[in-house]
């Protein structure tokens, strides 16, 4: 270990809380010049904070950086660009408007007597796309280069600034394959000279390709810090989940009759269905009183299948029937109208009215169904509600408390008792025990074995293996936006399976 | 894969043409009215027609100048035409009544225009407030102060001021100038000149591109901001100058709702109200299409001049709908 050259920039027990949350405890890091250093973990791992209590957005709470040896506290991102520390964002942080010259170089114009030197401006700017290897004409707009293109000047812009150490989170999620492996020319490029690089990237495939070292991050606390050579994908894949391969496959496995939901009618076939940049072509089949699981890392592309199969996105390729026929999904109410519901993953922002009484935002799908015109006498609510607060054990059962007033799990509940008294055929489930606690999570998982039992489809999508595992028919798989396995659930399927699968990418 | 970036580089240099439109646009509607008025009226067509419409119009020249580094920004100045009020009048008040002479006067109501301009901009920043309520403030303020100064016109009788204002600076071919001309087009090309080659002038159109980019990238945002709006406050006071000179008297009520004129004058140039769009050539040539429809309206005699407002709102619905068209093609 200590035969690498020194480090340019060392953290050292940093620490961050905010209100309620510990975001950071005692996490070491450490970036050698030359190298491309992957920052792995799951959404919520600390990831972003540790980049920007690096970048100084946030102030440390404990803990210290070095830079060169030298302690530094950053005021902000312009302070740490000066220190030589520039950060590339998901999102293009430039100026649309501008040509792509000036964006590499506003602020820093070559001027003499104060007067621009455009001719000068643009030498410099071609100049320095030339050194990333990149022929981009440098007096157009911004706004007319693509994606990957904007992403590259951002760098240009970032490297011609402060040429040490260059932070990219998350560059390639919205980039497709050819520019991911511009934008990792350009990173070699750059290692090669010397600079720095902190990756951050969703996608396994990429942090294998062009890391040569990682930290990984859990919940805020430092796992350890691995040469990408050493580290293989499951191990990799297991140390971000927190889980190591043997304790998950002595989990017991209840029997499922996968024979039968497999005999049962299909409800909904998808057949190529789907929305490149979202996620590649899926071909699923989700029988009456099948439940279906989906699993995959964040981001993988989830509940973008599942905003499909719901009609919030529109699919651009491939065909959907439902029933047996044939069907193009535009709106959620179109999907609604087929009998398919949807609890989304974000409850708060998506689904609840926080506002509004139980009883409101039990009935609302329900009476956006039968439309406006026809509202539902104040009888039939009560026992309609009545029914379902006693069916889900919502806490307080107090049809007019305001849901903003209930926890997590019963508010999880209440969104849906709104979509099981629509009645629907297909149930999707976005991550429905996320954040709730194990006495509110073995209620609905039951619930939805319920569901099956009656003939619901069920599409449940969760990050915890195990209860996708538990309660599923048969898994998907998801790795970078594509449905890479289905593997019925017999007594051969495991988390470990479900992790080596994830790993791999279903081949083996 | 690297090809397509390629090509994309290459289509954005016609895409890139795009950003001139909106100012080709305004440029040929300018020929198209001057040609029709041309065939229609006798003596239409003399370039001292031309030369008028600046003479009538150089202090709303002046402060579109000034509006279209607000709107490059992607802000508002509500108060502009008050400013203009109060410049009248503080200078006729301080030479007819205090007995002032000009070369105090000026730089005084200058300074004044500017300090209520740099105010209006600090609050924007530092408050983040909409600039659109702000300079509404800034508007009521200053057009209530006219009223402290007094609440009838005052006739301005300076001997230098009115010569001056009298002053014809004869061009070849029996043409002439207005003193008010030459400093509004000197101000023109002085503002063209910031806006094309300094860094305020890149500053002014990154932040009206994208200002939390803008921040990002390290840009001087509050510094550039409040320069716009003291700008915008210099031009007004600046206006009012010019607009004494023309009318030799300071009136509380005057320029009323010429904030708006500026406005559709930029507008009308082709510059985007979102920011970051937009050039002084096609804000003069705004103010020459509002100027050339009242000489229209005032050549065919028997229409009435309200006709000229209802011109000006039937031009401003085209052009934001071509403005709409051209950013939805962008995006």
């Amino acid at each position: 270990m200590d035969d690498a050259p020194a480090p340019i920039l060392r953290m050292r027990g940093i620490c961050k809380e905010f209100p309620g949350v510990r975001a950071l405890s005692d996490v070491d890091f450490r970036l050698l010049p030359g190298e491309v250093h992957a920052l792995m973990g799951e959404n919520g791992a600390g990831k972003s904070t540790l980049i920007k209590v690096l970048t100084g957005v946030h102030a440390v709470d404990g803990g210290e950086i070095t830079l060169d040896g030298a302690p530094v506290s950053f005021s902000g991102p312009l302070a740490a660009q000066q220190a030589g520390i520039s950060t590339v964002y998901q999102e293009v942080n430039l100026c649309p408007n501008l040509s792509v010259a000036e964006n590499i170089l506003i602020g820093r114009e070559p001027r003499r007597l104060g007067r621009i030197r455009w001719k000068e401006v643009r030498r410099r700017a071609a100049g320095l796309l030339a050194r990333l290897e990149l022929d981009v004409d440098v007096s157009a707009p911004l706004s007319s280069c693509s994606l990957a293109v904007q992403q590259m000047v951002a760098i240009a812009r970032a490297v011609d600034v402060s040429a040490r150490v260059l932070i990219l989170d998350e560059p390639t999620s919205s980039l497709d394959a050819g520019e991911v492996e511009q934008l990792f020319r350009v990173m070699r490029r750059l290692k090669a000279e010397g600079i720095a690089i902190l990756f951050v990237s969703h996608f396994l495939d990429q942090i294998y390709e062009i890391a040569d070292r990682m930290t990984i991050l859990r919940d805020g606390r430092l796992v350890g810090e691995y040469l990408t050579s050493e580290l293989g994908q499951v191990e990799l894949v297991g140390k971000m989940i927190g889980k190591e391969l043997k304790d998950l496959e002595t989990l017991e496995n209840a029997p499922k009759d996968i024979a039968a939901a497999e005999r049962s009618r299909p409800f909904a076939e998808a057949r190529s269905l789907g929305r490149p940049g979202s996620v590649e072509p899926f071909t699923l089949t989700i029988h009456e009183g099948e439940v279906v699981g989906l699993a995959g890392l964040l981001g993988s592309g989830r509940t973008e299948i599942a905003r499909l199969l719901f009609g919030a996105d529109h699919a651009t390729t491939g065909e959907l029937s439902v029933g047996g026929t044939p069907v193009t999904l535009r709106t959620p109410r179109a999907a609604t109208n087929h009998g398919i519901a949807f609890c989304s993953e974000n409850r708060r922002a998506e689904g609840l009215i926080p506002d509004l009484s139980v009883r409101e935002n039990i009935i609302l799908a329900l009476q956006a169904a039968r439309g406006w015109a026809r509202p539902i006498p104040r009888r039939t609510q009560d026992e309609l509600v009545d029914k379902y607060i006693d069916a889900l054990k919502i806490r307080p059962a107090d049809p007019d408390r305001p849901v903003k007033n209930l926890s997590g799990g019963n508010q999880q509940k209440v969104l849906l008792a709104r979509w099981l008294i629509v009645e629907p055929k297909l149930l999707i489930l976005d991550e429905p025990t996320r954040g709730i606690d194990v006495g509110a999570k073995a209620e609905i998982q039951r619930l939805v074995v319920e569901l099956s039992d009656g003939g619901m489809a069920v599409l449940f999508i969760s990050a915890e293996l195990e209860e996708v595992l538990r309660l599923s028919h048969k898994v998907g798989v998801l790795r970078d936006r594509r449905l890479v396995a289905e593997l019925p659930n017999d007594d051969h399927l495991t988390t470990g399976v479900l992790m080596e699968t994830i790993a791999s990418g279903g081949r083996s | 894969m690297s090809s397509d970036v390629l090509t994309a580089g290459r289509s954005a240099v016609l895409r890139g043409r795009q950003r001139y439109l909106p100012v080709l646009v305004t440029a040929g509607l300018l020929v198209a009215m001057f040609t029709v008025g041309g065939l229609r009226y006798e003596a239409f067509a003399s370039g001292q027609i031309v030369l008028n419409v600046f003479i009538d119009n150089a202090f709303l020249l002046v402060l579109a100048v000034g509006m279209t580094f607000v709107i490059l920004t992607g802000g508002i100045d509500l108060s502009v035409g008050a400013v203009v009020a109060l410049s009248t009048m503080v200078t006729a008040t301080l030479m007819t009544d205090h007995g002032w002479s000009p070369l105090a006067t000026v730089p005084l109501v200058l300074l004044i225009g500017s300090a209520l301009g740099l105010a209006m901009g600090c609050v924007i920043h530092y408050f983040d407030i909409q600039p659109f309520i702000v300079t509404l403030a800034g508007m009521f303020l200053a057009r209530g102060l006219c009223y402290v100064i007094g609440t009838d016109s005052i006739p301005i009788t300076e001997e230098t001021y009115t010569a001056v204002a009298q002053t014809q600076i004869s061009l070849p071919g029996e043409m002439h100038l207005s003193v008010g001309v030459v400093i509004a087009l000197a101000v023109v090309l002085f503002a063209a000149y910031m806006l094309h080659y300094t860094r305020l002038g890149r500053n002014v159109y990154a932040i009206g591109g994208s200002e939390q980019s803008a921040l990002l990238m390290g840009l001087p945002v509050a510094r550039t901001k409040i320069a716009v709006y003291t700008i915008s406050g210099f031009c007004s006071a600046l206006g009012g100058v010019l607009f004494s000179l023309y009318t030799l008297s300071g009136y509380g009520l005057n320029a009323l709702g010429m904030e708006l004129d500026a406005i559709a004058a930029v507008v009308i140039g082709g510059t985007l109200l979102t920011g970051g769009s937009g050039y002084l050539l096609g804000t003069v040539l705004g103010v020459l299409v509002l100027g050339l429809i009242q000489t229209i309206i005032s050549f065919e005699g028997t229409l009435s001049p309200w006709w000229t407002r209802i011109f000006i709102g039937l031009l401003l619905f085209v052009f934001i709908l071509l403005q709409r068209l051209i950013s939805v093609r962008r995006s």
